[in-house]
């Protein structure tokens, strides 16, 4: 028995998935959040049932990758029952989706989902009259409070046993503006608006969005956000690191300096420690923030703010999306460029998304500039983050030519964010890093304690030497560069260890530890994101993006160096 | 009385209008009523973002942004209400 569910982007398909799947989509207050399916086993009333989670498509006959993904799970797999989630609060849109699902002849359920939402609003949505006049069961649902859930599925089995479809298809049937009319006229006879109750999340949006103080709040919202993950980070980076060290001299002393097993056993308490030390206290608050960001609603407000800015780097808001991921992960931001209708669109958001510092990158300005040279060098980093991103956007818009439609998105209401759903989130976006960043982290300390012991660390370092060298870099900063392609928190552990020191202040400078941090920021993005461009790119965009990184990262570092020697004299 | 038909960038917060048509041939049809705009459609400036940045528009009970390139695309004509 196979359901798919299917519905509009930011309908809460991928809540209710969630509900009966336990946590494995990602959701999000904005559209176009899942851009693949996604497939879970679950069982309901003693039968087991495949679910599919299909990306968000407004309608079936759309032209954007991620609806042609929908459209043609539909067609090509055996779909037993296809659930149609409906946010109930925008009935009219909803429909247009329904009447063409109803058209196929499959057997479908429609659940109005968010009806808490609705009733806020004071829509009355009379269910089973449209049943009787759809002719599939109609249901109404709570997703993110799992009511109606079990409700919804036993009425699915019922359905795809009985193989119920839609009563007179004839009527269904029709171009794009008949069912806008009819799915107009549907909303009209069943929805009955009733009083709304205003409150504080109507008002919100006057002070969010205000042509001056939404870019006051915005700000404000940024610089608390900032401090609550460099405030967390720092309280338990210090004191778990003085733990690993004294740990790490402890059993060298016991095994004895010099030897290989001593590097070994110190090389793997490095991995271990660069994991729970440097990279997990940023890492885990800044994905809880991002998650209750996302959640309220305010990503797409950001758009909107940010679209004229968005269009001098020749993009538009909607591409704000890939960089606020970026700042999580570079791979789901270049996945979300998906969500981008034009190619050339995709390229650019792309291939700027990747010069966003990811949480990896994160960790190697907050361990080494925040934590030697003050908060106040990490934030500058990030604003000359930004000025690089503009201005690389500038010179690739002019090379390329513009063809961009322009912003169009949809603003949410806002939402209160379960506590759940945000754990839920942050949890699964951390196991990554944990289950597939971490054993990485640890092998490539191994692997380097082994170089460091038979001295071949000087021969990598010397492949690179050329660009240590025009950076005014220790030679042993090598081998962690190259390390960093892996997975980009090995170039901070690895560099502790390559310098074999356990503060970075003893071996480099600020300017050189700037200079470092700006060229990591910039250069190559790691292996998984490479992999991530390709799939969405190709080959060809993967290796330019890849080499143009380069050419940015040494340009900036560069530039710090230069200036930065003027300051520093 | 007389319907001036302009376009939807030309309008300012709190304007209330009709869709009359769309410019720029399918592809732009396609992307609007991918968001449920259609001609005929009634709709409400809410907001308009500063340094020529989107529009908000109220249409059947949802919020929709769109950025100036787009809103350039819409030819709209003044509700009747509206006209003194």
């Amino acid at each position: 028995m196979r359901c798919a569910l299917i519905g509009q982007p930011n309908c809460g398909k991928s809540t209710l998935f969630n509900q009966v799947a336990g946590y494995k989509a990602e959701t999000g207050n904005f559209s176009g959040t899942t851009v693949t399916f996604t497939e879970s086993k679950v069982r309901v009333g003693g039968e087991v049932v495949e679910l599919v989670d299909l990306p968000g498509t407004f309608t079936l006959s759309g032209t954007n990758p991620a609806e042609a993904e929908a459209r043609r799970y539909l067609n090509s797999c055996e779909v037993d029952v296809i659930i149609n989630v409906v946010d109930a609060t925008h009935l009219t849109q909803g429909l247009e989706l329904t009447l063409e699902l109803l058209a196929l002849q499959r057997p479908l359920v429609i659940a109005f989902n968010m009806m808490d939402e609705a009733s806020r609003l004071g829509l009355r949505v009379d269910g089973p009259a449209l049943q009787t006049k759809l002719g599939v069961p109609v249901l109404p649902l709570i997703a993110s409070k799992g009511q109606g859930v079990k409700g919804l599925f036993l009425s699915s089995l019922e359905t795809a046993r009985r193989k119920l479809s839609a009563a007179s298809p004839q009527l269904w049937n029709g171009d794009i503006l008949q069912r806008h009319k009819l799915a107009q006229e549907l909303a009209q006879t069943y929805v009955h608006q009733g009083e709304r109750r205003l409150n504080w999340r109507d008002r919100l949006d006057d002070l969010l969005l205000h042509p001056f103080w939404g870019y006051v709040a915005l700000l404000v919202i940024l610089f608390i956000f900032f401090e609550l993950v460099y405030g967390l980070g720092r309280a338990i980076e210090g004191p778990v690191l003085v733990f690993f060290n004294k740990l790490a001299n402890d059993l060298i002393r016991t095994i004895g300096a010099q030897s290989l097993w001593s590097e070994l056993a110190s090389g793997l308490i490095q991995g271990i420690s660069g994991g729970v030390a440097i990279v997990l206290p940023y890492l885990a608050p800044f994905l809880l923030g991002l998650g209750v960001m996302e959640d309220i609603g305010y990503l797409p407000r950001i758009a909107f703010l940010m679209d004229s800015l968005m269009h001098r780097l020749g993009l538009h808001g909607k591409a704000i999306v890939p960089f606020i991921l970026g700042y999580g992960c570079n791979v789901p931001a270049v996945m979300s460029t998906r969500i981008l209708e034009d190619r050339q669109d995709r390229f650019l958001a792309a291939a700027l998304a990747v010069l966003v510092p990811c949480a990896a990158r994160l960790s190697v300005v907050f361990g080494l500039v925040a934590f030697y040279l003050g908060p106040g060098w990490a934030l500058a980093i990030y604003l000359f983050n930004m000025l690089v991103i503009a201005l690389t956007g500038r010179i690739l818009t002019q090379l390329l030519p513009e063809d961009t439609p322009g912003l169009i998105l949809e603003m949410p209401v806002y939402r209160v964010p379960t506590l759940k759903t945000v754990i839920n989130k942050a949890w699964f976006r951390t196991r990554e890093f944990i289950v597939e960043a971490w054993p990485l982290l640890i092998g490539g300390s191994i692997v380097l304690a082994f170089l460091t012991y038979y001295n071949l660390s000087p021969l990598i370092d010397s492949l690179v030497r050329p660009f240590t060298w025009i950076l005014g870099l220790p030679a042993q900063t090598g081998v962690p560069l190259i390390f960093g392609v892996l997975r980009k928190e090995l170039s901070l552990i690895m560099l502790r260890q390559a310098l074999n020191v356990s503060d970075f202040a003893s071996a480099l400078s600020p300017l050189q530890m700037l200079t470092f941090t700006v060229f990591v920021v910039f250069y190559v993005p790691c292996l998984s994101t490479l992999a991530a461009l390709r799939r969405e790119l190709g080959w060809r965009s993967m290796l330019a993006i890849a080499g143009l990184t380069v050419l940015i990262a040494l340009v900036a570092a560069l530039f710090v160096r230069g200036f930065g020697s003027l300051v520093w004299r | 009385m007389s319907f001036t038909n302009t376009r939807l960038i030309d309008f300012k917060q709190g304007d209330q209008i009709r869709i009359a048509a769309f410019e720029g041939g399918l592809r732009f049809h396609e992307i609007f009523s991918q968001y449920g705009l259609f001609p005929g459609d009634v709709a409400k400036v809410l907001r308009i973002a500063p340094f020529d940045g989107p529009m908000l528009l109220e249409i059947g009970g949802r919020e929709i942004a769109l950025g100036k390139s787009l809103a350039a695309r819409i030819i709209v004509e003044t509700c009747a209400c509206d006209v003194p």
